[in-house]
């Protein structure tokens, strides 16, 4: 437990000193949900409805943006080497690393939320709603996207392919935290419906990603 | 790569592996550590924990020093020694040791070349382990750096320790030296 510790320690105090990369993903999140109503033009109701998906999205691609880098900088200085070697298991170490991935780069995303909904004319509960689907389902884009870095750790300039491998897994995570956000916002489908297939997709992505992870990592070793 | 390549060397004894650039010296190294699967042939370790890998008995100093350049050299020793298991020990000591107790509050990006060669050494005293595989350990170092490390690895070797290492220069202690690769 200690090993699981020191290393969620380590890796959330990088990424919050100057250069880590937390605030990377914050930042492009604002970007493109205040560019957004740029875009759109001033009709309140068509950005009351595109909003959630706007969050969503904005959420998406703001939390692969810093993942490439998840396997890539420890495998770079000579750590993947020592961690690998170590007596911890490796699955539980890559659950370890996106654990702090995801509370680094993921939770700030969701804590902005509420703010930047004022900007798509979202209510409190519509809000709320996009805050509940992407606490649920952030885990599942970490724990999904890390089979991507994993894999990526062998290539040189892995990040595109990784956005390519990982792509299609989000899709669904994308899907039901937009129509579970809707739904509460303006139905007709009852809120736990879609909720429910989407805490689902995060508790398997829980499961499968640091398996999958590990595997490629080992495999991947020169 | 290698075969038919059979040897043992035992506690208290340095083993010197020597050869030509790319005669596969860091792979060896590698193959012990466990970060190689070897294609046919065992490693073993009579000794030490039974049922543990001889990896996870082993520590890996390679070419990379596996430091994270915006923590403090405290802090980086003090992750290592978490994450493999030593004892809550201060890091302080060994600190000290490696002669780096003046920067221990600085980010290792300060460091040089040979700080932080320093730094990934005392990563080796922090948290015990009886091998200890080195490649290349010496580069970087100046002479008193090398003069401290023989000194680090004397103590090691009277405690029944182990060391296989990878290196061009002599490492200051007794060694056996084993020659891998054609001869050039």
């Amino acid at each position: 437990m200690t090993a699981l510790g020191a290393i969620i320690r380590r890796d959330v105090r990088i990424a919050l000193r100057v250069g880590g990369g937390a605030l990377i993903g914050v930042l492009f999140f604002l970007t493109v949900v205040v560019l957004m109503p740029f875009a759109v033009g001033p009709d309140l109701k068509l950005l009351q409805r595109l909003g959630p998906a706007i969050l969503w999205l904005g959420a998406l691609l703001a939390s692969l943006l810093t993942l490439d880098r998840l396997f890539t900088a420890d495998a770079e200085d000579g750590s993947l080497d020592l961690i690998v070697m170590s007596r911890t298991p490796l699955e539980l170490t890559c659950a370890a690393k996106a654990l702090a991935h995801w509370l680094a780069a993921g939770l700030p995303l969701i804590v902005a939320t509420p703010v930047l909904g004022l900007l798509l004319n979202l209510d409190g509960t519509a809000s709320l709603a996009v805050m509940a689907t992407l606490l649920a389902g952030t885990p599942a884009l970490t724990f999904t996207g890390m089979i991507g870095a994993a894999l990526a750790v062998t290539l040189r300039r892995g990040g595109l392919l990784m956005a390519v491998l990982v792509l299609p897994l989000a899709i669904p995570v994308l899907i039901f935290g937009v129509a579970a956000s809707q739904a509460a916002i303006t139905g007709p489908v009852p809120f736990g419906t879609p909720f429910s297939i989407l805490c689902a997709l995060s508790l398997a992505s829980l499961v499968v990603g640091p398996f999958a992870a590990a595997a490629s990592l080992r495999h991947g070793l020169d | 790569m290698f075969d038919g390549l059979d040897f043992e060397t035992a506690g208290g004894e340095a083993l010197a592996l020597v050869g030509h650039n790319g005669a596969g010296k860091t792979s060896l190294l590698r193959l012990i550590a466990g970060l190689l699967v070897p294609a046919a042939g065992t490693i073993s370790f009579d000794g030490g924990e039974a049922d543990t890998p001889v990896a996870e008995q082993a520590h890996y100093l390679g070419h990379r020093d596996a430091l994270k350049p915006s923590l403090s050299v405290a802090e980086n020793l003090a992750f290592w020694r978490d994450f493999l298991g030593g004892e809550p020990t201060d890091c302080g000591a060994a600190i000290a040791a490696v002669g780096l107790a003046h920067a221990a509050e600085l980010p290792a990006a300060y460091l040089s070349a040979g700080q932080r060669r320093r730094l990934s050494i005392a990563r080796l005293l922090v948290v015990r382990r009886p091998i200890w595989l080195l490649d290349e350990p010496t580069s970087a170092l100046d002479v008193k750096g090398q003069a401290l490390f023989a000194g680090l690895m004397q103590e090691h070797l009277a405690s029944g320790g182990l060391i296989v290492a990878a290196t061009h220069s002599p490492l200051g202690i007794q060694t056996r030296e084993m020659r891998i690769g054609a001869a050039a």
